[in-house]
């Protein structure tokens, strides 16, 4: 042992003169490059706020102030209320690994149960609403059971789910569709989200306020508590959190029972927004594939455990902003579906880019 | 003297395969007890049966002479025993304190903590440094690091702090040094005595014949699923050891379990 002393004498002292040597050679390894790559790679929702605030500028700047106002750019957050919400309750679930197909239909039966309790069976329209949003949990609740459970891949049982869930919407409501007069001469309660309030130039509505309130509460709640952080942990690798501690099935029901509850809550944002309550609403079809988009253009990893949930609200604001800026330039709509799926393959690349971790 | 920690006739089968055949295991307060054994012996079954990730068919196992039943990890942990697992059992994308306190996060005191059930990410980063500084691995700067930005050693380094920081009554670390370098196994090493000289009885499975002989007090040789042995390191060579996990040689009736 005492010879190795000597030796590590000798290395103390060989170190002493090199280390600002050493010092010197951090930052030329790394470069810009390396350094914007480490910045992504800690807070991966800074790619789709560039492209967001780069498409602001770029639209702003092509159009002038018929773009650029407060009254377009509110415009834009209530285009984007459904698709927000529904993204929100989507990025949850990607975040532990699944997908949910069946977000837009179960958001459509919602809004049926809601009208049709109201109006068929005279329920009071709040209590109409808390059954729709119980429902809506419930489905979720069976989601994911059998995901947890059952053990069947959430592409399987959500794509299942949403066949029921559209058939049993048309089924129910007889495919009647209770018109917006209606609604607001006998239940406003069911527009409640709809109520439009102005601020300087900007309009808003509850909905819009309901969906913002919605992405920083879950913000929040995957960043700073226990579950949110089980949650990533879940989706990075279920195996590791179980060993470590994480009750797994816990953590994925509870995801699928929020979701549930969100895609309900999206069915009562859709009866402010479109004022009626109809079982052939487009969301029930395409829902889900917006929703995916955003949270693909937001960031967030297919693969579970990466992401976060603002990035997929700008990636749905990015959406929003593409399809009002084309439509007021006055181009084909087709562009938009253009530039998007290029969006969503561009997001998909820098994310392969980011997860490569030294860079 | 008591086994803090006893499994009798434990036996699991995955299909047609048995991997632990009426197995016994006995761990005694204070001591390191190695678990060696060829490839497909049994060790991880062994291991997972004692640490609640697996539920055995058959056999009980009692600690500090109360019989248990884990049906998962968690139950094994509130009842203090840590594991460190040969695959870590960490979340890459997470950080270390994130990490390290994984399924018994510290929330924040107060209303923050208790209606929002807000993290004291704080104290949590405050302990999870100085558990890290205690087993030396100061080469991590930063504690809010993704894990899988660090190099294997210091993965293992973080995965035995948390095990050495939580573990109440035994620690079971599987194959602690397999992935280091030999500074690093040292430090582990040195970390396992220290460990052990505060009382805490210590699971050691490895393949690692020098560090086995080196620390541990007692060598349980795993062999077809079952105890084949039990040795005293001082008392036998690597030689012998390696002859008897590997069939070539029978011990005697006398050392026989």
């Amino acid at each position: 042992m005492s010879s190795q002393t000597t030796t590590d004498n000798d290395y103390e002292s060989a170190s002493a003169g090199a280390s600002s040597d050493v010092a010197s050679f951090e930052p030329h390894r790394k470069g810009f490059v390396g350094h914007f790559h480490d910045m992504l790679h800690t807070t991966p929702a800074l790619v789709p706020l560039i492209v967001l605030v780069g498409a602001i500028i770029v639209f702003g700047l092509l159009l002038g102030s018929k773009f650029f106002s407060p009254f377009a750019l509110t415009l834009i957050l209530q285009q984007v209320q459904i698709v927000g919400v529904l993204a929100a309750a989507q990025s949850l679930v990607i975040l532990t690994a699944g997908i949910d197909l069946s977000v837009g239909a179960l958001a459509v039966l919602s809004s049926v149960l809601m009208g049709q309790f109201t109006f068929r069976y005279g329920i009071p329209p709040a209590i109409a609403v808390a059954l729709g949003l119980t429902v809506g949990t419930a489905i979720g609740a069976l989601n994911g059971w059998l995901v947890s459970r059952v053990k069947l891949p959430p592409f399987i049982v959500t794509l299942g789910m949403w066949q029921i869930v559209l058939a049993a919407n048309y089924l129910f409501s007889r495919n009647e569709t209770i018109r917006s007069q209606e609604i607001k001469a006998e239940a406003p309660f069911l527009q409640f989200l709809g109520i439009k309030f102005q601020l300087a130039g900007a309009t808003l509505t509850l909905g819009v306020l309901l969906m913002l309130g919605l992405i920083l509460g879950l913000a929040y709640a995957l960043r700073a508590t226990a579950w949110g952080r089980h949650v990533y942990a879940v989706g990075d690798d279920p195996e590791a959190a179980k060993l470590a501690g994480v009750n797994v099935h816990r953590t994925i029901m509870s995801v699928y029972m929020l979701v549930g509850f969100i895609c309900a809550l999206a069915g009562w944002v859709m009866i402010g927004r479109f004022g009626s309550v109809t079982p052939s609403a487009s969301t029930g079809m395409m829902g889900n594939i917006q929703s995916i988009t955003a949270v693909v253009i937001g960031g967030i990893s297919l693969f579970g455990g990466r992401g976060s949930i603002l990035g997929a609200f700008f990636g749905a604001l990015i959406v929003g902003v593409f399809e009002l800026g084309l439509r007021m330039a006055g181009a084909d709509p087709q562009w938009t579906y253009l530039l998007i799926g290029v969006l969503i393959i561009g997001a998909v690349t820098v994310d392969q880019w980011i997860r490569k971790v030294s860079a | 003297m008591e086994p803090i920690l006893k499994g009798r006739g434990l036996v699991k089968r995955y299909g047609k395969v048995t991997a632990l055949d009426r197995c016994d295991f006995d761990l005694y307060p204070g001591e390191i007890l190695a678990v060696i054994g060829d490839n497909g012996a049994g060790k991880s079954s062994l291991i997972k049966a004692l640490s609640g990730a697996v539920i055995p068919d058959e056999g009980e196992i009692h600690l500090e002479g109360k019989p248990i039943n884990f049906a998962s990890p968690i139950e094994a942990r509130d009842a203090g025993i840590e594991t460190v697992y040969q695959t870590l059992a960490m979340s890459p994308a997470l950080s270390i304190a994130d990490n390290m306190f994984m399924g018994r996060e510290i929330r924040k005191p107060g209303i923050a903590g208790k209606i929002f059930r807000k993290l004291d990410k704080a104290a949590m980063e405050k302990f999870a440094r100085q558990k890290l500084s205690d087993l030396g691995l100061m080469t991590i700067q930063n504690i809010n690091q993704a894990v899988e930005t660090l190099s294997g050693g210091q993965r293992q380094g973080v995965a035995v702090a948390r095990a050495a920081a939580f573990g109440s009554k035994v620690i079971i670390l599987d194959e602690p040094t397999a992935a280091l370098g030999v500074k690093e196994s040292r430090k582990v090493l040195e970390l396992i005595k220290d460990v052990k000289a505060r009382g805490m009885p210590i699971v050691l499975i490895s393949h690692n014949m020098p560090h086995v002989f080196e620390i541990a007090d007692r060598i349980h040789v795993h062999r077809l699923g079952k105890r084949l042995c039990v040795i005293d390191p001082k008392q036998y060579s690597m030689n012998d050891a390696v002859a008897f996990m590997t069939g070539a040689k029978v011990p005697d009736e006398a050392q026989a379990a």
